[in-house]
This record gives C-alpha cells, structure tokens and sequence, in this order.
C-alpha cells in the first residue's frame, strides 16, 4: 500500500503560515487552532466554542476562511495559512482593521480576530454586496457584545475603498 | 479525544483497503462533523484515513447533461459553480441555506450526506441512545424532542437527519456513486439513508469499507418552478426545524410532475411519491397543496416538544409549493417568505 500511515511519533507536515515556511511536526489530533496557540504561539486566532459554532477561530486556508477548531493540522499539509497575525504589512493595519478600529466594531474584542479573517475572506469571495448579504455572509461569527451593527459598517466601509480604488485603475 | 492512527490515503483504492482492515476505521476529508463528533467523544474511530489527496474534487457533466459531483467538491465550490446556479438552483439554494461560509468551504458533498444527526442525547456521551449505543435506551422520546421527527419514527429513535443539501438531492431525484472492497455501486438517492427501526445505528445503506465517490443529478426540468423554504429558530446559522424543497413541472396552471422532499421531519430527507403522483394533473393552486401536505402528514406523531411541527410541516409544504408553482423561489439572503 503506497499509503503512509502516520501514526508513529508525530507527523512531518510543511505550511505557510503568514508568509513563513515552516516544517512541523504535529500528532494527527492537533487542530490548526491548537497548532496556531499552542505550538506556534500565535494566540490572535481565538478558541471560543472549540466546536465550530462561534466563529472565533476563523483564519484563513488558501484564502479561504475556515473554522481552524475543526480540521486537523495534518489534513492541510502543504497550505498556506493566514491569521490576524498576518494580515497587516509591517506597520501598516489591514484596511480591515483600520475599519474596524473607526468604527467601533468591537467591545470586548475576543471574537474581532475571527470576524475581521472571515470579513477578508467575504471580500476575496465577492458574493456579498449588500447590508443583508454581509450579514447573511457573517452569520457564521458570533459577537456575544452585539457590535454586528457597526461589524457591518466596516466591512461596508472597506468594500466602498476597494470598489473606488478599483474604478481609480480602471480610469 | 480519544488517539487514533492517522493514514493518508493517496488513492482510492488504499483509502477502502485501510478503512475496510479495521472495523471502526473512518473516512475523514471536510472534517466538520466527524471531528466535533470526536471532541465529545460520541466517535471514537482507532483509524482515520484522510481522504483529501483523492481526485474527487471536481464537478464533472454528464452526458444526459446532468452533473456528476465529487465527493471531496465542497458544500461552497458545488453551491457557486456556475453549472450549478445556472441549472439546479435548488440544490444551490439549499446549499447556502445551510451552516456558516466558513463551514462550507471546508465541508464536502460525501460529507454532508454523511453526517450524523443533531439530536442532543447522540451528542451527549453520558446520556443512554440507541443510535450511540443499540439498546441502550431513546431519552428523546420522553425527554426533550423540539427538534425531532414526526415522520418515520421507530420505538428505538426518533432523530432527524439534519442536511439541508441532501433535501434538495432528494427532491433532484440524485444517485450515491459509492467505491468498496467489492466493486463500484450506485445507490438511488431514496435508498441511501434510511429509516431508523430497530437498527438506528445505521444511518444509510452504504456497507464498511465503502467510500462515497460521487453524486450524480440528473438533468432537471424545473425552471424557475423550484424553492427551498427553511424554518429555523434564528434566520441563519441555524438548523432546520422543518424545511421543505419543492420542484413542480407546470403545463399552464396544471401540475405535470410535483416532487417535494422535506427536512428536519424524518431520519432521513422526506419524500412521499404517492402523494406527489396523486398532484399530477391538478390545478396548482392553494386546495391542492394543502390535500398533498394533509396526505404527506397523515401518519405524522409528534412526541410533545415537537408537536408544532406537523402544523409547521403543513404550512411550510403549502407555502413552499406555491412559492414554486409562482416561480419565486426562497431567497437565503433577506429571509423573508413571501
């Protein structure tokens, strides 16, 4: 069987993670989320449910956003990982994050990492536009505060750039 | 958590010779039903096999001019394909009425007809049920069953099964590509899960060893004579407590063909072809939707919490229906029932 059985000692695993190449070794029951916190101490990627019902521990796979507490570090081998640890260049905030610094979209804070992975996400898919559609598209990040207003407000804000710059190239 | 051996299959033949080796051995590719199901302790497989480096990624048309889906395509890359929106806006529909994006994007089309159900005793490992341990009891029966069924029941189990997507397979009419130790199968989309009896432990007709290739649609007439209508306690995020997928195939104002599956009611995606056939040839409007959702429910039990639901059942058939027979699907974004 050309199959490799992994289960003695850990397993070798290569990922991209913010950038970094990085060799690992991980057990085959070590989530994405615990290798983040754990492992590589990138503790912005928050453990809220831990059962993928709140959202808190969205990052990035691929450029597509995901529940890291429910997926093995094994199964995504060789991908390419993005957390709020890695979404702002150098000194620079994700326009993301400077939206939601402007406009409050936040109180205590704990599930901001995972609502501003998933916004990137929602802005890379392209498929919501709307106010409705951006609520429907975030419904998957619970904000026990309830800032899901202002939540919108930046991501609205952050669309309405991306839409003018996009216009300014074309022009 | 319990540990487990972890194999990474890089065919598809290898992926069913190491699950068929070992009894409790499991498929893993998506991962989020399996391992949440692993965190509570309610799975417990001594060996995954992941089988996400198998080529079943793609969505492939047939050529009656179907689409045959594979099992690793995921629950978002089937829902916005553009064969898909184009065609079976349906199973689109349905798609995006359920979980959160970020689930979507990590769940697969195998996965999502193979997931377990949402009952709250299954879930809970110190609690007796039928379907985690045979024979140890259903507390749902006594106990608190909002969510459950009212259709198919058995005295051992009483669960739904909790999909969206394979509500709208149903109602497509879908075949279950499956792969094992003894060959290749299809299984047609009504025989694949099942209903609960005396074996709720068994949620579908695959056999160990087997592995979920594909799913099949077949071409489909519908138009824009489809919806799928999902009542939930919130308006996303949130599972079913009834949803129904209707198609109607329409000659003027009369019903040629009616196919209507419904979710959240029953063990497994419902469908009453009797009825659906006593629909043909009758006039689409409210007096024949109503006939169909009375001979749909007529042998429907609810358990106390979950009375409401044959009622909810009844409206949800009715408003779905003429939401098809309009040709004003359900949108899953503003939620409003129009």
């Amino acid at each position: 069987m050309s199959s490799r059985n992994l289960q003695q000692g850990d397993v070798p695993i290569v990922m991209t993670i913010n950038g970094d190449r990085l060799e690992l070794h991980v057990s085959p029951w070590t989530t994405l989320l615990d290798l983040l916190r754990d492992h590589l101490h990138l503790t912005g990627t928050k453990k809220g449910c831990d059962h993928g019902q709140c959202g808190a521990c969205t990052v990035l796979i691929d450029g597509r956003r995901i529940n890291s507490c429910l997926v093995f570090a094994v199964m995504r081998d060789g991908a390419e990982v993005t957390t709020i640890e890695g979404l702002a260049k150098d000194d620079s905030l994700h326009p993301l994050q400077e939206a939601f610094i402007e406009r409050d979209a936040f109180q205590c804070g704990y599930c901001t990492p995972g609502q501003i992975c998933s916004a990137a996400g929602l802005l890379a898919e392209d498929r919501a536009h709307s106010r409705e559609e951006i609520r429907e598209h975030m419904s998957g990040n619970i904000c026990r505060c309830g800032a899901y207003t202002n939540i919108v407000d930046a991501i609205e804000d952050v669309m309405a750039q991306e839409q003018s710059q996009q216009k300014a190239k074309v022009a | 958590m319990k540990r487990f051996e972890y194999i990474r299959a890089e065919s598809i033949d290898d992926a069913i010779a190491a699950i068929a080796a070992v009894p409790d051995a499991r498929a893993v590719a998506g991962g989020t039903n399996l391992i949440d199901l692993m965190k509570y302790d309610v799975a417990q497989p001594s060996r995954l096999v992941d089988i996400n480096r198998l080529p079943l990624d793609t969505i492939e048309e047939t050529s009656e001019g179907g689409l045959k889906i594979g099992a690793l395509v995921t629950n978002s890359a089937l829902a916005w394909d553009t064969r898909v929106e184009e065609h079976f806006p349906l199973l689109s529909s349905a798609i995006l009425a359920g979980a959160s994006p970020q689930l979507r994007n990590a769940a697969t089309t195998g996965g999502n007809l193979l997931q377990r159900t949402r009952c709250y005793y299954f879930y809970d490992a110190c609690t007796p049920c039928n379907k985690r341990e045979p024979g140890s009891g259903c507390p749902a029966i006594p106990g608190v069953n909002r969510i459950h069924a009212i259709l198919g029941t058995s005295d051992a189990c009483i669960a739904t099964h909790p999909s969206d997507m394979c509500v709208a397979l149903a109602a497509l009419d879908a075949t279950v590509h499956v792969a094992g130790p003894g060959g290749t199968r299809t299984i047609p989309f009504a025989d694949f899960h099942r209903l609960p009896g005396d074996q709720p432990e068994l949620d579908n007709t695959m056999r160990h060893g087997e592995l979920i290739t594909a799913v099949e649609v077949p071409p489909s007439r519908f138009g824009a004579h489809h919806t799928y209508l999902k009542i939930r306690d919130r308006l996303s995020y949130a599972f079913a407590l009834v949803s129904v997928a209707a198609a109607l195939t329409l000659d003027g104002d009369r019903i040629v063909e009616a196919r209507v599956a419904m979710g959240g009611v029953a063990h497994k995606p419902w469908r009453d072809r009797l009825a659906e056939a006593d629909l043909a040839g009758k006039q689409a409007d409210a007096a024949a939707f109503q006939d169909f959702a009375d001979q749909v429910l007529e042998g429907a039990v609810g358990y106390g919490h979950n009375s409401f639901k044959i009622d909810l059942a009844r409206r949800a058939m009715v408003r779905a229906l003429e939401q098809a027979a309009a040709g004003t699907p359900q949108r899953q974004t503003d939620k409003r029932i129009n």
